[in-house]
């Protein structure tokens, strides 16, 4: 597993669709023949793993959307996990 | 499908969150293992493209978002990427469940343009051999070039082999087999005892040893390949000492559609007696769902006997599948007897005994899917 730092360029995996679901009123993550729910936190994140911007822009994007500070390790933390689920890949 | 994919926390309403469109149950092969009731040829008249649309538009507009093309073969529908086109505008993800048969460049280049997302492919084996025996067809070759054309148009694969003793000794072939086509996902199915399997279960329920052979030499394959292919390995009931969470309760997130639009909460439910299976035709999926006396009919633990109605696990297995409830102890609301604790346990105990003697000799012939034995009343 490559290392997260503030340079990693996180993107959704092709395999993965977001997508907003109005009857459950959440985010959920669809992949062949299953579905992720995901709390409010995780998907304001997978929303920003679009292959263009570093971990370091989308924690200060996350910060000035809730105005908020200090999210850097949670982040570190969901993407680590996100990576291990396969939901993302990491470049750098 | 993996049970283990269902999403673990139905919403409170309780929307059928998946949809399983069997759109046809007319298919090529005749494979030995199959779920489609043995009665099938009786079911002549398939739903037409408006009655599918609409069944889409009203499951969705309850909350369903994944959905399934299945049969049968579903491609033999010629409206099949007329359906799909439907379903990717209201927001599906589309899965087509497939043998391959019918899948050409010209056909999956028109189901691109319609926006699915995914095949899944089967095999019946690695081998060509035992891939033909087991459909009664020469499909390997076929398959094999399916699986190119999946992958050369991007889609994402999920190859599916159904298990049983007469093919589960060559797991480690069948995963290399995944890995050469470069497979996202393989589930290794063994065979659940429905339908074709159940009068075929003899011939298909492997032994305890060639189980745990097949598990011990997947796990192998998981650490040596890493995150690369995604393996799901489902063991056969019969072999559980708790039974299954059967579609994650019944009524509760999965609703599937039959080829002549009857409702049902799985693709066994047809035979259960004493159940009037609501039709499509007849109702809104709306009204299916939440007020046919069918779809309440096991749902929540009401209508759980003992020893599940006081049992600490009753909200986790829902008492297990109603349907293998009722072919191995006459009743659908008894406990599913894969269960210990059920008083019909040994049932189960019996069948997996027998399986375990080396030179079994079946009792009667291997029955293929096909429409004469189907047309006959007791297709063995």
């Amino acid at each position: 597993m490559a290392e997260i730092t503030l340079e990693t360029l996180p993107a959704l995996r092709s395999l993965y669709r977001l997508q907003w679901e109005e009857a459950q009123q959440a985010w959920v993550l669809l992949y062949p023949e299953g579905m992720v729910r995901l709390n409010v936190p995780a998907a304001e994140i997978l929303k920003r793993c679009d292959g263009t911007t570093r971990v370091a822009a989308l924690v200060r994007d996350l910060e000035h959307a809730f105005g908020a500070s200090g999210l850097e390790g949670d982040v570190h933390e969901f993407l680590r996990e996100a990576a291990n689920h396969g939901w993302i890949e990491l470049a750098q | 499908m993996a049970g283990s994919n269902l999403p673990s926390e139905p919403p409170r309403s309780g929307a059928p969150l998946w949809l399983l469109a069997e759109v046809t149950y007319r298919c090529p092969l005749h494979c030995v293992y199959c779920s489609n009731p043995l009665d099938f040829a009786k079911v002549e008249d398939e739903l037409s493209t408006a009655d599918w649309k609409r069944v889409l538009r009203e499951a969705r507009a309850l909350g369903a978002v994944q959905l399934g093309f299945s049969g049968g073969e579903p491609l033999m529908r010629d409206d099949l990427a007329d359906l799909v086109a439907e379903a990717d505008g209201l927001g599906f993800y589309t899965n087509l469940i497939t043998s391959g048969a019918g899948l050409n460049e010209a056909r999956i280049d028109e189901l691109k343009t319609a926006g699915l997302d995914h095949i899944q492919l089967s095999f019946q084996d690695s081998t060509k051999e035992v891939n033909d025996f087991l459909s009664s067809t020469r499909t390997f070759d076929l398959k094999v070039k399916v699986a190119k054309l999946v992958k050369q148009h991007g889609y994402p694969m999920v190859l599916n082999v159904v298990l049983s003793r007469l093919n589960i000794d060559h797991v480690d072939k069948i995963i290399e087999m995944a890995v050469a086509l470069d497979a996202d996902f393989l589930e290794l199915a063994n065979t659940q005892y429905y339908g074709w399997a159940y009068l075929n279960r003899e011939h298909l329920l492997p032994s305890r040893t060639q189980i745990e052979r097949a598990e011990r030499v997947t796990n192998g394959y998981r650490a040596k390949l890493g995150g690369r292919m995604k393996m799901f390995f489902v063991v056969p009931d019969y072999y559980a000492d708790r039974p299954k969470p059967c579609m994650n309760g019944w009524g509760s997130v999965f609703l599937n559609i039959a080829p002549d639009g009857l409702a049902l909460p799985c693709q066994a439910a047809r035979m259960l007696p004493g159940l009037a299976f609501p039709n499509v035709r007849e109702a809104s999926v709306r009204e299916i769902w939440f007020d046919s006396p069918a779809f309440n009919a096991y749902r929540g633990e009401a209508w759980m006997r003992e020893p599940c109605r006081s049992c600490p696990e009753r909200s986790k297995d829902f008492g297990g599948c109603r349907c293998q409830a009722y072919l191995l102890t006459g009743e659908a609301a008894n406990a599913d007897p894969v269960c210990a604790l059920s008083p019909r346990h040994r049932v189960v105990e019996a069948l997996v005994e027998r399986a375990q003697t080396a030179d079994l000799v079946p009792t009667r012939p291997l029955v293929f899917r096909e429409r004469k034995a189907s047309r006959s009343p007791t297709p063995a």
